[in-house]
């Protein structure tokens, strides 16, 4: 037997490809977002993975530093190197800001890294792309490649200029954001530093301050001013452990003895993937049901439109003997081979076009062969309605009368 | 059982009523009508007569009300239908052939005519052998891998006729087959017709308002508010 829905294909392929072609360009949008929110865990986890940290050590109730704002002293960490099982233990701040290149800027998450050699303290970018690692104390800067920065070119972080010395590579925070690293001195007072008139004001306040500007009491302005233009706060503690030592049981050390909240990488990861990312994640969800329930729509009005059309050969096939299940099995492959052709252009569209979008698009196979099975679904479930149409055709319609 | 080898259609008292009580409307009132092996009738009256109902009691498309039918030595309706399948019955014992061709316009030529044996279950190759025979009979073998698009309205009406015709039913039945085409090709299909009645002893009912064709018949049933009368028709010739 003959495959009517493939000589029906072929008769009039042009419509056929040309269908085919418009939904595979929404399926192609739909594996993009499923693979922008695959891209945003995978940016939490190379978050995570990036820092080379076992254990974060933050302000206590809080779920910092990615997901809630965090301070803790930066001596901490010499209490915690005291405790059994940390092996190192380094300060680390973060701060999502516009970071200037001469009259442009870029979105990007500073970092301040404590003074060290990279792999031996956390936090560093664990490998580069080009030049080397930050060496001095103060002014340079290792930038993810995804800001567009090059090895030489000169940051404005506030006020201070850096020199970018470095290049790395996914190295971006849980929304994507790329990251540059810059000294913890420099990253401490980024995060306080105030403009020239904002610092006189509040010098002027504090002077006009009886309590802090006592004339029996010399030194104390100084003292009170020097400690407000400092900033003795992190917003981690990035911590390490010795082989052997459970993370749990070493979070539960520093829970007990600093009263701090600490997160094992699976906790941080439950913050990131169920938290940070739960909103967006629900608002992709609702934009993939949508997008699933429009390429139904489309698929059942076009196989609809195209038995339609044939309406009146359905009832010459019907009249002539044909049996039921094999008008229904014509209409039903037609909507499979467009959900085939679909798929097909939809998967192409996306792989080729993922890497244009600004935010990173993970496809992964796991989401395609999803994607391939919803697909099919949606297309036998549109063409039922057609299905139904075409079974009630009568074939007297092909006598008249 | 060979049907071919029988008495055509015979059709005794066949009635069909539309609606129930007060409202009951008889479209068909007791008809009556043979037709012969080989033997090509015509089926003529006014519109609402009747004539697109009886076609549709005789294609089994819709079911009589009562009567009695009979193609070959085989009652297939003696006041309800006697065969389970009607799907099969249109398929392997009646040829339909429409006032327009119809024509699967996916399908080539050869593959419109091989459609019905297929159905039935021959082999693809066979299949397209018997229609690629019947296309020749026709002489309209040269156009086998056309689409229907590429005929001419004559040539898209022969080839239907093949499609009535390849499954070698006992009858066909054909509604308004010259109604599009002028009186050259309109004699044309009728003169394939008888040939073909005669070749393959097929009873052949043509429902026709065509004057053109009326005086080929040698027996005409008149359909009048669906009651048939049968009178002799002239029979004229049909030579080209």
């Amino acid at each position: 037997m003959i495959s009517l829905a493939s000589r029906d294909i072929l008769h009039g392929w042009g419509k056929f490809v040309f269908t085919g072609i418009g939904l595979g360009l929404l399926i192609g949008v739909t594996l993009v977002m499923a693979g922008v929110y695959r891209g945003m865990v995978d940016d939490g986890k190379a978050l995570l993975d990036n820092s080379g940290a076992d254990l974060w050590v933050v302000q206590r109730d809080t779920l910092g530093p990615y997901a809630e704002s965090s301070s803790v002293h930066d001596d901490t960490y010499r209490g915690l190197l005291g405790l059994r099982g940390v092996e190192r233990a380094a300060n680390i701040t973060y701060l999502t800001m516009q970071v200037r290149k001469g009259t442009q800027d870029v979105r990007a998450m500073v970092v301040g890294i404590t003074a060290g050699q990279p792999g031996q303290v956390p936090g560093w970018p664990p490998y580069l792309v080009a030049g080397r690692q930050i060496t001095r104390g103060h002014y340079e800067a290792v930038a993810d490649i995804a800001t567009g920065f090059r090895i030489g070119d000169r940051l404005s972080i506030r006020r201070n200029q850096y020199t970018v010395v470095g290049l790395t590579r996914r190295m971006v925070s849980s929304s994507g954001d790329p990251m540059v690293f810059i000294p913890l001195k420099d990253a401490q007072e980024a995060q306080f530093l105030k403009d020239n008139d904002a610092i006189w004001q509040s010098r002027r306040r504090t002077e006009a301050n009886p309590a802090l500007n006592r004339p029996g009491v010399p030194g104390l302005l100084d003292a009170v001013l020097a400690s407000q233009s400092t900033n003795p706060y992190v917003n981690a503690v990035l911590v390490t452990l010795e082989p052997g030592y459970a993370p749990d049981e070493v979070a539960d050390s520093i829970r007990r003895w600093q009263r701090l909240t600490v997160y094992t990488r699976a906790q941080m990861e439950d913050i990131l993937v169920g938290k940070l990312i739960a909103t967006s994640a629900r608002q992709i969800g609702m934009f993939l049901v949508i997008l699933a329930v429009v390429s139904a729509a489309i698929v059942a009005f076009i196989i609809y439109t195209l038995t339609m059309d044939k309406i009146r050969e359905i009832a010459v096939l019907k009249l002539i003997g044909t049996r039921n299940r094999t008008i229904a099995g014509m209409i039903l492959q037609q909507a499979v081979a467009l959900g085939l052709i679909g798929f097909v252009v939809g998967k192409i569209a996306a792989t080729f076009s993922a890497p244009f979008f600004p935010k990173y698009v993970l496809l992964v196979p796991a989401d395609t062969i999803a994607g391939f099975a919803a697909v099919m679904i949606i297309c036998v479930l549109a063409s039922l309605v057609s299905i139904r149409l075409a079974l009630r055709v009568d074939p007297a319609e092909a006598i008249g009368g | 059982m060979s049907i071919h080898a029988g008495r055509g259609i015979r059709i005794e008292g066949l009635v069909k009523r539309y609606g129930h009580g007060d409202t009951a409307v008889d479209a068909l009132k007791g008809v009556n009508m043979h037709v012969a092996p080989g033997e090509v009738v015509g089926l003529i009256g006014p519109s609402g007569s009747g004539k697109s109902t009886l076609l549709k009691c005789l294609g089994a498309v819709i079911d009589p009300t009562a009567g009695r039918m009979t193609l070959g030595d085989e009652s297939i309706f003696d006041n309800g239908w006697k065969v389970r399948d009607l799907r099969a019955l249109r398929r392997d014992k009646i040829g339909f052939v429409f006032q327009a061709p119809y024509l699967i316009p996916f399908l080539n030529v050869t593959d419109n005519v091989a459609l019905l044996p297929m159905l039935a279950g021959i082999p693809n190759a066979a299949a397209r052998a018997q229609a690629l025979a019947l296309l020749t009979a026709l002489d309209i073998q040269h156009r086998a891998e056309a689409m229907p698009s590429q005929l001419s309205g004559g040539e898209q009406q022969r080839v239907a006729i093949a499609r009535g015709l390849v499954n070698r039913p006992p009858v066909i039945l054909a509604d308004e087959p010259t109604a599009p085409l002028d009186s050259a090709r309109a004699m044309a299909v009728v003169r394939i017709l008888n040939d073909m009645a005669s070749q393959f002893q097929t009873a052949i009912i043509v429902v026709t308002h065509d004057e053109k064709i009326i005086p080929t018949f040698k027996r005409i049933y008149h359909i009048r508010d669906g009651v048939t009368h049968e009178e002799a028709g002239e029979g004229r010739s049909l030579s080209a």
